[in-house]
Protein backbone atom coordinates (compact mmCIF):
# COMPACT_ATOMS: atom_id res chain seq x y z
CA UNK A 1 0.00 0.00 0.00
CA UNK A 2 1.20 3.51 -0.78
CA UNK A 3 1.60 5.76 2.26
CA UNK A 4 -1.29 8.14 2.85
CA UNK A 5 -2.36 10.74 5.38
CA UNK A 6 -5.34 9.66 7.47
CA UNK A 7 -7.93 12.09 8.76
CA UNK A 8 -11.24 11.52 10.52
CA UNK A 9 -13.90 14.12 9.76
CA UNK A 10 -16.92 14.89 11.92
CA UNK A 11 -19.53 16.12 9.45
CA UNK A 12 -20.26 16.38 5.74
CA UNK A 13 -19.22 20.04 5.53
CA UNK A 14 -15.84 19.28 7.08
CA UNK A 15 -15.44 16.28 4.77
CA UNK A 16 -16.10 18.40 1.67
CA UNK A 17 -13.86 21.21 2.88
CA UNK A 18 -10.97 18.82 3.56
CA UNK A 19 -11.33 16.93 0.27
CA UNK A 20 -8.53 17.47 -2.20
CA UNK A 21 -8.39 15.86 -5.63
CA UNK A 22 -5.78 13.28 -4.53
CA UNK A 23 -7.77 12.31 -1.44
CA UNK A 24 -10.49 9.71 -1.17
CA UNK A 25 -13.35 9.28 1.26
CA UNK A 26 -13.42 6.00 3.18
CA UNK A 27 -16.52 4.54 4.83
CA UNK A 28 -16.67 0.76 5.34
CA UNK A 29 -13.41 0.25 3.47
CA UNK A 30 -14.31 -3.23 2.20
CA UNK A 31 -13.59 -2.29 -1.41
CA UNK A 32 -11.17 0.64 -1.08
CA UNK A 33 -8.69 -1.03 1.33
CA UNK A 34 -8.54 -4.04 -0.99
CA UNK A 35 -7.92 -1.79 -4.02
CA UNK A 36 -5.21 0.09 -2.13
CA UNK A 37 -3.45 -3.15 -1.21
CA UNK A 38 -3.40 -4.03 -4.90
CA UNK A 39 -2.12 -0.55 -5.85
CA UNK A 40 -5.23 0.02 -7.96
CA UNK A 41 -6.35 2.90 -5.76
CA UNK A 42 -3.48 5.10 -4.58
CA UNK A 43 -4.95 8.05 -2.71
CA UNK A 44 -2.53 10.43 -1.01
CA UNK A 45 -4.99 10.99 1.79
CA UNK A 46 -7.99 9.20 3.26
CA UNK A 47 -10.88 11.06 4.85
CA UNK A 48 -12.78 8.78 7.22
CA UNK A 49 -16.44 9.79 6.84
CA UNK A 50 -17.84 7.02 9.05
CA UNK A 51 -18.80 9.54 11.75
CA UNK A 52 -19.66 12.32 9.32
CA UNK A 53 -22.65 10.91 7.45
CA UNK A 54 -26.12 9.82 8.59
CA UNK A 55 -26.64 6.13 9.31
CA UNK A 56 -30.31 6.08 10.23
CA UNK A 57 -33.08 4.54 8.13
CA UNK A 58 -36.31 6.49 8.48
CA UNK A 59 -39.70 6.66 6.80
CA UNK A 60 -39.86 10.05 5.12
CA UNK A 61 -43.04 11.33 3.50
CA UNK A 62 -44.21 8.54 1.21
CA UNK A 63 -40.86 6.82 0.96
CA UNK A 64 -37.86 5.88 3.03
CA UNK A 65 -34.54 7.67 3.54
CA UNK A 66 -31.44 5.59 4.12
CA UNK A 67 -28.33 7.27 5.51
CA UNK A 68 -25.19 6.76 3.43
CA UNK A 69 -23.44 5.25 6.47
CA UNK A 70 -26.18 2.70 7.17
CA UNK A 71 -24.49 -0.69 7.06
CA UNK A 72 -25.61 -3.24 4.49
CA UNK A 73 -26.71 -5.44 7.40
CA UNK A 74 -28.96 -2.64 8.70
CA UNK A 75 -31.01 -2.92 5.49
CA UNK A 76 -31.64 -6.60 6.20
CA UNK A 77 -32.92 -5.99 9.75
CA UNK A 78 -34.81 -2.68 9.57
CA UNK A 79 -38.52 -3.32 10.08
CA UNK A 80 -39.68 -0.63 7.64
CA UNK A 81 -37.42 -2.00 4.90
CA UNK A 82 -38.63 -5.54 5.59
CA UNK A 83 -42.30 -4.50 5.57
CA UNK A 84 -42.32 -2.04 2.68
CA UNK A 85 -39.20 -2.72 0.59
CA UNK A 86 -38.38 -6.40 1.21
CA UNK A 87 -36.78 -6.70 -2.24
CA UNK A 88 -33.96 -4.47 -0.96
CA UNK A 89 -33.25 -6.74 2.03
CA UNK A 90 -33.41 -9.80 -0.21
CA UNK A 91 -30.89 -8.36 -2.66
CA UNK A 92 -28.47 -7.33 0.11
CA UNK A 93 -28.59 -10.83 1.62
CA UNK A 94 -27.64 -12.28 -1.77
CA UNK A 95 -24.39 -10.32 -1.75
CA UNK A 96 -21.01 -10.63 0.00
CA UNK A 97 -20.71 -12.34 3.41
CA UNK A 98 -22.12 -11.45 6.84
CA UNK A 99 -18.75 -9.96 7.85
CA UNK A 100 -18.60 -7.72 4.78
CA UNK A 101 -22.26 -6.70 5.11
CA UNK A 102 -21.52 -5.64 8.70
CA UNK A 103 -18.75 -3.34 7.47
CA UNK A 104 -19.94 -2.06 4.10
CA UNK A 105 -21.93 1.18 3.94
CA UNK A 106 -24.86 1.88 1.64
CA UNK A 107 -23.09 4.86 0.06
CA UNK A 108 -19.97 2.75 -0.48
CA UNK A 109 -22.01 -0.04 -2.03
CA UNK A 110 -23.11 2.38 -4.77
CA UNK A 111 -19.50 3.44 -5.37
CA UNK A 112 -17.85 0.00 -5.40
CA UNK A 113 -15.66 -0.71 -8.40
CA UNK A 114 -16.08 -3.56 -10.86
CA UNK A 115 -14.73 -7.04 -10.10
CA UNK A 116 -13.58 -7.55 -13.70
CA UNK A 117 -10.40 -9.67 -13.36
CA UNK A 118 -8.56 -7.39 -15.79
CA UNK A 119 -9.31 -4.37 -13.61
CA UNK A 120 -7.69 -6.24 -10.70
CA UNK A 121 -4.67 -7.56 -12.63
CA UNK A 122 -2.30 -4.59 -12.85
CA UNK A 123 -0.13 -6.40 -15.43
CA UNK A 124 -2.93 -6.20 -18.04
CA UNK A 125 -4.38 -3.19 -19.82
CA UNK A 126 -7.64 -1.78 -18.46
CA UNK A 127 -9.27 1.48 -19.46
CA UNK A 128 -11.06 1.61 -16.15
CA UNK A 129 -7.84 1.39 -14.14
CA UNK A 130 -5.60 3.29 -16.54
CA UNK A 131 -7.43 5.51 -19.05
CA UNK A 132 -6.72 4.72 -22.70
CA UNK A 133 -4.55 1.68 -21.95
CA UNK A 134 -7.03 -0.65 -23.70
CA UNK A 135 -9.42 -3.38 -22.56
CA UNK A 136 -7.85 -6.70 -21.60
CA UNK A 137 -11.19 -8.39 -21.11
CA UNK A 138 -12.41 -7.83 -24.67
CA UNK A 139 -11.35 -10.92 -26.64
CA UNK A 140 -9.83 -12.24 -23.41
CA UNK A 141 -11.46 -14.34 -20.72
CA UNK A 142 -14.85 -12.72 -21.10
CA UNK A 143 -16.87 -15.15 -19.03
CA UNK A 144 -17.89 -12.57 -16.40
CA UNK A 145 -18.28 -9.67 -18.85
CA UNK A 146 -21.28 -7.67 -20.01
CA UNK A 147 -23.90 -8.78 -22.54
CA UNK A 148 -25.54 -5.41 -23.01
CA UNK A 149 -24.55 -1.73 -23.06
CA UNK A 150 -20.80 -2.28 -23.42
CA UNK A 151 -18.39 -0.93 -26.02
CA UNK A 152 -14.88 -1.81 -27.21
CA UNK A 153 -13.39 0.32 -24.43
CA UNK A 154 -14.93 -1.61 -21.53
CA UNK A 155 -16.95 -4.80 -21.03
CA UNK A 156 -16.95 -4.75 -17.22
CA UNK A 157 -20.11 -5.25 -15.16
CA UNK A 158 -21.30 -3.51 -12.02
CA UNK A 159 -21.01 -5.95 -9.10
CA UNK A 160 -23.66 -4.72 -6.64
CA UNK A 161 -26.83 -6.63 -5.70
CA UNK A 162 -28.30 -3.80 -3.63
CA UNK A 163 -28.06 -1.50 -6.66
CA UNK A 164 -30.13 -3.90 -8.78
CA UNK A 165 -32.99 -3.65 -6.25
CA UNK A 166 -32.60 0.14 -6.01
CA UNK A 167 -32.71 0.39 -9.81
CA UNK A 168 -35.87 -1.73 -9.92
CA UNK A 169 -37.55 0.47 -7.30
CA UNK A 170 -36.63 3.82 -8.91
CA UNK A 171 -34.60 5.03 -5.94
CA UNK A 172 -32.84 8.41 -5.79
CA UNK A 173 -29.35 9.31 -4.65
CA UNK A 174 -29.02 12.39 -2.43
CA UNK A 175 -25.64 14.04 -2.71
CA UNK A 176 -23.79 17.09 -1.40
CA UNK A 177 -21.50 18.91 -3.81
CA UNK A 178 -18.21 20.62 -2.82
CA UNK A 179 -20.03 23.97 -2.64
CA UNK A 180 -22.33 22.30 -0.05
CA UNK A 181 -25.38 22.24 -2.32
CA UNK A 182 -27.73 19.29 -1.89
CA UNK A 183 -28.79 17.56 -5.10
CA UNK A 184 -30.76 14.51 -6.12
CA UNK A 185 -29.73 12.10 -8.87
CA UNK A 186 -32.30 9.52 -10.09
CA UNK A 187 -30.81 6.10 -9.39
CA UNK A 188 -30.90 5.01 -13.01
CA UNK A 189 -28.84 8.05 -13.96
CA UNK A 190 -26.35 7.55 -11.14
CA UNK A 191 -24.36 4.75 -12.73
CA UNK A 192 -23.31 5.19 -16.35
CA UNK A 193 -22.32 3.09 -19.33
CA UNK A 194 -18.64 3.01 -20.37
CA UNK A 195 -19.11 5.48 -23.27
CA UNK A 196 -15.83 7.31 -23.98
CA UNK A 197 -14.91 7.43 -20.27
CA UNK A 198 -15.00 3.88 -18.84
CA UNK A 199 -12.80 4.99 -15.94
CA UNK A 200 -15.82 6.84 -14.58
CA UNK A 201 -18.38 4.47 -13.06
CA UNK A 202 -21.01 7.06 -12.23
CA UNK A 203 -22.22 10.62 -12.55
CA UNK A 204 -21.35 11.71 -9.01
CA UNK A 205 -19.62 15.09 -9.44
CA UNK A 206 -15.92 15.34 -8.57
CA UNK A 207 -15.31 15.56 -4.79
CA UNK A 208 -19.03 15.25 -3.97
CA UNK A 209 -20.44 13.01 -1.23
CA UNK A 210 -23.42 10.66 -1.21
CA UNK A 211 -25.42 11.54 1.92
CA UNK A 212 -28.61 9.48 1.58
CA UNK A 213 -30.55 7.12 -0.65
CA UNK A 214 -34.31 7.60 -1.04
CA UNK A 215 -36.76 4.92 -2.11
CA UNK A 216 -40.24 6.18 -3.05
CA UNK A 217 -43.38 4.37 -1.89
CA UNK A 218 -44.26 1.46 -4.17
CA UNK A 219 -46.76 -1.39 -4.38
CA UNK A 220 -44.13 -4.12 -4.81
CA UNK A 221 -43.82 -5.39 -1.24
CA UNK A 222 -45.99 -8.49 -1.73
CA UNK A 223 -44.79 -10.05 -4.96
CA UNK A 224 -41.05 -9.83 -5.42
CA UNK A 225 -38.01 -12.02 -5.95
CA UNK A 226 -34.26 -11.64 -6.19
CA UNK A 227 -32.55 -14.46 -8.03
CA UNK A 228 -28.78 -14.57 -8.26
CA UNK A 229 -26.90 -17.16 -10.28
CA UNK A 230 -23.19 -17.61 -9.60
CA UNK A 231 -20.33 -20.06 -9.65
CA UNK A 232 -21.00 -21.25 -6.11
CA UNK A 233 -24.13 -21.16 -3.97
CA UNK A 234 -23.02 -18.25 -1.82
CA UNK A 235 -20.38 -15.54 -1.45
CA UNK A 236 -19.63 -14.97 -5.12
CA UNK A 237 -20.42 -12.22 -7.60
CA UNK A 238 -23.32 -12.73 -9.98
CA UNK A 239 -23.02 -14.27 -13.40
CA UNK A 240 -26.52 -12.88 -13.82
CA UNK A 241 -29.02 -11.69 -11.24
CA UNK A 242 -32.66 -10.66 -11.57
CA UNK A 243 -34.77 -8.42 -9.35
CA UNK A 244 -38.43 -8.95 -10.19
CA UNK A 245 -41.51 -7.38 -8.66
CA UNK A 246 -45.16 -7.51 -9.60
CA UNK A 247 -48.13 -5.42 -8.51
CA UNK A 248 -51.10 -7.76 -8.87
CA UNK A 249 -54.69 -6.59 -8.81
CA UNK A 250 -57.70 -8.83 -9.48
CA UNK A 251 -55.44 -11.51 -10.87
CA UNK A 252 -53.80 -9.19 -13.39
CA UNK A 253 -50.40 -7.54 -13.46
CA UNK A 254 -50.96 -3.83 -12.86
CA UNK A 255 -47.26 -3.00 -12.93
CA UNK A 256 -43.99 -4.93 -13.17
CA UNK A 257 -40.36 -4.23 -12.45
CA UNK A 258 -37.44 -6.18 -13.86
CA UNK A 259 -33.77 -5.34 -13.36
CA UNK A 260 -30.52 -7.28 -13.66
CA UNK A 261 -27.01 -7.36 -12.31
CA UNK A 262 -24.01 -9.02 -13.93
CA UNK A 263 -25.12 -8.00 -17.42
CA UNK A 264 -23.96 -4.39 -17.87
CA UNK A 265 -21.69 -1.58 -16.68
CA UNK A 266 -24.63 -0.41 -14.57
CA UNK A 267 -27.67 -2.03 -12.97
CA UNK A 268 -29.91 -2.71 -15.95
CA UNK A 269 -33.69 -2.22 -16.25
CA UNK A 270 -35.70 -4.29 -18.74
CA UNK A 271 -38.33 -1.69 -19.64
CA UNK A 272 -39.74 -3.46 -22.70
CA UNK A 273 -40.49 -6.63 -20.74
CA UNK A 274 -42.02 -4.57 -17.92
CA UNK A 275 -44.27 -2.84 -20.43
CA UNK A 276 -45.24 -6.20 -21.98
CA UNK A 277 -46.25 -7.63 -18.58
CA UNK A 278 -48.58 -4.73 -17.80
CA UNK A 279 -52.24 -5.84 -17.92
CA UNK A 280 -51.41 -9.52 -18.50
CA UNK A 281 -52.63 -12.43 -16.41
CA UNK A 282 -49.61 -14.19 -14.89
CA UNK A 283 -48.82 -17.52 -16.55
CA UNK A 284 -45.80 -19.53 -17.56
CA UNK A 285 -46.34 -18.52 -21.19
CA UNK A 286 -46.56 -14.81 -20.33
CA UNK A 287 -43.39 -14.99 -18.22
CA UNK A 288 -41.57 -16.89 -20.99
CA UNK A 289 -42.58 -14.19 -23.48
CA UNK A 290 -41.35 -11.48 -21.07
CA UNK A 291 -38.03 -13.32 -20.70
CA UNK A 292 -37.80 -13.54 -24.48
CA UNK A 293 -38.14 -9.75 -24.65
CA UNK A 294 -35.41 -9.37 -22.03
CA UNK A 295 -32.83 -11.39 -23.93
CA UNK A 296 -33.81 -10.04 -27.36
CA UNK A 297 -31.66 -6.95 -26.85
CA UNK A 298 -28.58 -8.72 -25.49
CA UNK A 299 -25.40 -9.16 -27.51
CA UNK A 300 -23.01 -11.59 -25.83
CA UNK A 301 -19.27 -11.66 -26.43
CA UNK A 302 -17.49 -14.80 -27.65
CA UNK A 303 -16.84 -16.04 -24.10
CA UNK A 304 -20.12 -15.36 -22.33
CA UNK A 305 -22.91 -16.50 -24.66
CA UNK A 306 -24.01 -18.86 -21.87
CA UNK A 307 -25.28 -15.83 -19.98
CA UNK A 308 -28.15 -15.31 -22.45
CA UNK A 309 -30.10 -18.55 -21.86
CA UNK A 310 -29.10 -18.30 -18.20
CA UNK A 311 -30.65 -14.82 -17.99
CA UNK A 312 -33.78 -15.99 -19.81
CA UNK A 313 -34.29 -18.81 -17.34
CA UNK A 314 -33.51 -16.52 -14.40
CA UNK A 315 -36.17 -14.00 -15.50
CA UNK A 316 -38.81 -16.72 -15.88
CA UNK A 317 -37.95 -18.25 -12.51
CA UNK A 318 -37.83 -14.88 -10.74
CA UNK A 319 -41.25 -13.95 -12.11
CA UNK A 320 -42.66 -17.32 -11.03
CA UNK A 321 -41.16 -16.81 -7.57
CA UNK A 322 -42.99 -13.48 -7.32
CA UNK A 323 -46.28 -15.41 -7.25
CA UNK A 324 -45.37 -17.55 -4.26
CA UNK A 325 -46.20 -15.67 -1.06
CA UNK A 326 -43.15 -15.57 1.20
CA UNK B 1 -0.97 -0.11 28.38
CA UNK B 2 0.64 -3.50 28.01
CA UNK B 3 4.38 -3.86 27.92
CA UNK B 4 5.57 -5.87 24.95
CA UNK B 5 8.30 -8.43 25.55
CA UNK B 6 10.77 -9.60 22.97
CA UNK B 7 9.43 -12.77 21.46
CA UNK B 8 10.91 -15.51 19.32
CA UNK B 9 8.95 -14.05 16.42
CA UNK B 10 10.46 -10.61 17.02
CA UNK B 11 13.96 -12.08 17.22
CA UNK B 12 13.57 -14.03 13.97
CA UNK B 13 12.18 -11.05 12.12
CA UNK B 14 14.83 -8.64 13.37
CA UNK B 15 17.74 -10.92 12.64
CA UNK B 16 16.40 -11.60 9.14
CA UNK B 17 16.05 -7.87 8.51
CA UNK B 18 19.57 -7.09 9.74
CA UNK B 19 21.08 -9.85 7.64
CA UNK B 20 19.28 -8.56 4.55
CA UNK B 21 20.39 -4.99 5.24
CA UNK B 22 24.00 -5.97 5.80
CA UNK B 23 24.07 -7.93 2.56
CA UNK B 24 23.00 -4.91 0.49
CA UNK B 25 25.74 -2.60 -0.84
CA UNK B 26 25.46 0.90 0.62
CA UNK B 27 24.81 2.40 -2.83
CA UNK B 28 21.75 0.22 -3.39
CA UNK B 29 20.31 1.19 -0.02
CA UNK B 30 20.87 4.87 -0.71
CA UNK B 31 19.21 4.48 -4.09
CA UNK B 32 16.07 2.98 -2.57
CA UNK B 33 15.92 5.67 0.10
CA UNK B 34 16.16 8.30 -2.64
CA UNK B 35 13.48 6.62 -4.76
CA UNK B 36 11.20 6.33 -1.78
CA UNK B 37 11.60 10.01 -0.93
CA UNK B 38 10.86 11.11 -4.48
CA UNK B 39 8.12 8.65 -5.41
CA UNK B 40 6.22 8.05 -2.19
CA UNK B 41 4.38 10.51 -0.02
CA UNK B 42 5.68 10.64 3.56
CA UNK B 43 4.57 7.94 5.96
CA UNK B 44 2.19 8.98 8.65
CA UNK B 45 2.57 7.46 12.10
CA UNK B 46 -0.59 7.65 14.19
CA UNK B 47 -0.91 7.33 17.96
CA UNK B 48 -3.76 4.85 18.44
CA UNK B 49 -5.64 3.91 21.58
CA UNK B 50 -7.29 0.59 20.94
CA UNK B 51 -9.34 -1.64 23.19
CA UNK B 52 -8.90 -5.34 22.51
CA UNK B 53 -10.33 -8.12 24.66
CA UNK B 54 -11.24 -5.63 27.42
CA UNK B 55 -7.68 -4.32 27.58
CA UNK B 56 -6.51 -0.85 26.47
CA UNK B 57 -3.44 -0.58 24.27
CA UNK B 58 -1.57 2.53 23.15
CA UNK B 59 0.50 2.04 20.02
CA UNK B 60 2.14 4.05 17.27
CA UNK B 61 1.19 2.66 13.89
CA UNK B 62 1.64 3.58 10.23
CA UNK B 63 -1.66 4.86 8.79
CA UNK B 64 -1.61 1.87 6.41
CA UNK B 65 -1.77 -0.68 9.21
CA UNK B 66 -4.80 -2.94 9.08
CA UNK B 67 -6.44 -4.08 12.29
CA UNK B 68 -5.21 -7.60 11.49
CA UNK B 69 -1.58 -6.50 11.24
CA UNK B 70 -1.92 -4.37 14.35
CA UNK B 71 -3.26 -7.34 16.31
CA UNK B 72 -0.63 -9.74 15.06
CA UNK B 73 2.46 -7.58 14.72
CA UNK B 74 2.02 -4.82 17.30
CA UNK B 75 0.00 -6.54 20.01
CA UNK B 76 1.27 -10.09 19.57
CA UNK B 77 -2.28 -11.46 19.28
CA UNK B 78 -1.55 -13.98 16.52
CA UNK B 79 -4.77 -15.95 16.92
CA UNK B 80 -6.46 -14.00 14.12
CA UNK B 81 -5.02 -15.41 10.93
CA UNK B 82 -3.96 -13.84 7.65
CA UNK B 83 -5.34 -16.10 4.94
CA UNK B 84 -5.93 -14.15 1.75
CA UNK B 85 -5.59 -10.60 3.17
CA UNK B 86 -8.27 -9.52 0.65
CA UNK B 87 -11.55 -10.26 2.38
CA UNK B 88 -12.21 -13.52 0.58
CA UNK B 89 -11.49 -16.21 3.19
CA UNK B 90 -12.67 -15.01 6.62
CA UNK B 91 -9.63 -16.30 8.54
CA UNK B 92 -9.12 -12.82 10.03
CA UNK B 93 -12.69 -12.50 11.40
CA UNK B 94 -12.91 -10.61 14.71
CA UNK B 95 -15.75 -8.82 16.48
CA UNK B 96 -16.03 -5.05 16.65
CA UNK B 97 -18.65 -3.95 19.16
CA UNK B 98 -19.90 -7.53 19.15
CA UNK B 99 -20.35 -7.78 15.38
CA UNK B 100 -18.23 -9.95 13.12
CA UNK B 101 -16.00 -8.06 10.66
CA UNK B 102 -12.90 -8.73 8.58
CA UNK B 103 -9.83 -7.31 10.31
CA UNK B 104 -7.77 -7.49 7.09
CA UNK B 105 -10.02 -4.88 5.43
CA UNK B 106 -10.32 -2.68 8.52
CA UNK B 107 -7.80 0.11 8.91
CA UNK B 108 -6.52 0.23 12.48
CA UNK B 109 -6.92 4.03 12.37
CA UNK B 110 -10.70 3.56 12.14
CA UNK B 111 -10.96 1.36 15.23
CA UNK B 112 -10.29 3.67 18.25
CA UNK B 113 -13.38 4.17 20.36
CA UNK B 114 -14.68 0.70 19.55
CA UNK B 115 -14.34 -2.65 21.30
CA UNK B 116 -12.45 -5.40 19.52
CA UNK B 117 -12.78 -9.05 20.51
CA UNK B 118 -10.44 -11.66 19.07
CA UNK B 119 -10.24 -15.43 19.51
CA UNK B 120 -7.91 -14.79 22.48
CA UNK B 121 -10.68 -12.93 24.28
CA UNK B 122 -13.36 -15.57 23.90
CA UNK B 123 -12.53 -17.98 26.73
CA UNK B 124 -13.35 -17.17 30.33
CA UNK B 125 -9.96 -17.75 31.93
CA UNK B 126 -9.22 -21.46 31.52
CA UNK B 127 -12.81 -22.22 30.64
CA UNK B 128 -13.31 -22.42 26.88
CA UNK B 129 -16.16 -20.59 25.19
CA UNK B 130 -18.97 -23.08 24.39
CA UNK B 131 -18.20 -22.67 20.68
CA UNK B 132 -14.52 -23.51 21.19
CA UNK B 133 -15.57 -26.59 23.18
CA UNK B 134 -18.07 -27.58 20.48
CA UNK B 135 -15.42 -27.31 17.73
CA UNK B 136 -13.26 -29.78 19.69
CA UNK B 137 -16.14 -32.15 20.34
CA UNK B 138 -17.55 -32.06 16.79
CA UNK B 139 -14.22 -32.15 14.90
CA UNK B 140 -14.82 -28.65 13.53
CA UNK B 141 -11.30 -28.44 12.13
CA UNK B 142 -8.31 -30.32 10.80
CA UNK B 143 -5.28 -28.08 10.22
CA UNK B 144 -6.79 -25.31 12.35
CA UNK B 145 -5.71 -22.32 10.29
CA UNK B 146 -9.23 -21.08 9.50
CA UNK B 147 -10.52 -22.08 12.95
CA UNK B 148 -10.15 -18.77 14.85
CA UNK B 149 -12.07 -17.02 12.07
CA UNK B 150 -14.63 -19.84 11.88
CA UNK B 151 -15.22 -19.70 15.64
CA UNK B 152 -15.56 -15.89 15.75
CA UNK B 153 -17.98 -16.08 12.84
CA UNK B 154 -19.86 -19.01 14.39
CA UNK B 155 -20.33 -17.16 17.69
CA UNK B 156 -21.81 -14.22 15.76
CA UNK B 157 -23.96 -16.54 13.63
CA UNK B 158 -25.60 -17.95 16.76
CA UNK B 159 -26.02 -14.47 18.26
CA UNK B 160 -27.67 -13.26 15.03
CA UNK B 161 -30.09 -16.17 15.22
CA UNK B 162 -29.21 -17.47 11.77
CA UNK B 163 -29.19 -21.14 12.80
CA UNK B 164 -32.70 -22.20 11.78
CA UNK B 165 -31.54 -24.90 9.37
CA UNK B 166 -28.37 -26.42 7.97
CA UNK B 167 -28.93 -24.33 4.82
CA UNK B 168 -29.23 -21.14 6.85
CA UNK B 169 -26.07 -21.92 8.83
CA UNK B 170 -24.18 -22.64 5.61
CA UNK B 171 -25.38 -19.41 4.02
CA UNK B 172 -24.45 -17.32 7.05
CA UNK B 173 -21.07 -19.02 7.40
CA UNK B 174 -20.26 -18.63 3.70
CA UNK B 175 -17.71 -15.90 4.41
CA UNK B 176 -15.39 -18.42 6.10
CA UNK B 177 -13.58 -20.89 3.87
CA UNK B 178 -12.04 -24.14 5.10
CA UNK B 179 -9.67 -25.86 2.69
CA UNK B 180 -9.58 -29.03 4.81
CA UNK B 181 -13.32 -29.29 4.28
CA UNK B 182 -14.33 -29.55 7.94
CA UNK B 183 -17.65 -27.93 7.08
CA UNK B 184 -19.85 -30.73 8.45
CA UNK B 185 -18.15 -30.53 11.84
CA UNK B 186 -18.42 -26.74 11.79
CA UNK B 187 -22.16 -26.87 11.07
CA UNK B 188 -22.61 -29.46 13.86
CA UNK B 189 -20.66 -27.28 16.31
CA UNK B 190 -22.94 -24.36 15.56
CA UNK B 191 -26.08 -26.49 15.92
CA UNK B 192 -24.78 -27.77 19.23
CA UNK B 193 -24.19 -24.27 20.63
CA UNK B 194 -27.45 -22.92 19.18
CA UNK B 195 -29.33 -25.66 21.04
CA UNK B 196 -27.77 -24.73 24.43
Amino acid sequence: MRPFAFQKVNNAAEALKSKKAEAQFIAGGTNLVDLMKKHIAQPEALLDVSAALPKDIAVSGKGILIGAMARNTDLTLNKDILARYPLVARAVLAGASPQIRNMASVGGNLLQRTRCPYFYDVSTPCNKRKPDSGCGALNGAERMSAIVGYNEKCVAVHPSDLCVALAALDAEVKIMTPDKKEKTIPFLQFHKLPEATPWKDNTLPENALITQVYIPENPFHQHFAYLKLRDRTSYAFALVSVAAALHLENGKIKAARLASGGVAHKPWRWYEAEEFLKGKTPSEAVFAEAAERVVKGTKPLAGNAFKVPMLKGAVETALQNCLTPL
Amino acid sequence: MTKQHYSRRFFLKSSAAFTALAALPAGVKAFYVDVENVVLPPRQMLPLKIKVNRQEYEVQADSRTTLLDLLRENLGLTGSKKGCDHGQCGACTVHINGERVLSCLTLAAMVPGQEVTTIEGLADGDKLHPMQQAFIECDGFQCGYCTPGQIMSAVACVKEGRTGSVEEIKEFMSGNLCRCGAYNGIVQSIQKVAAL
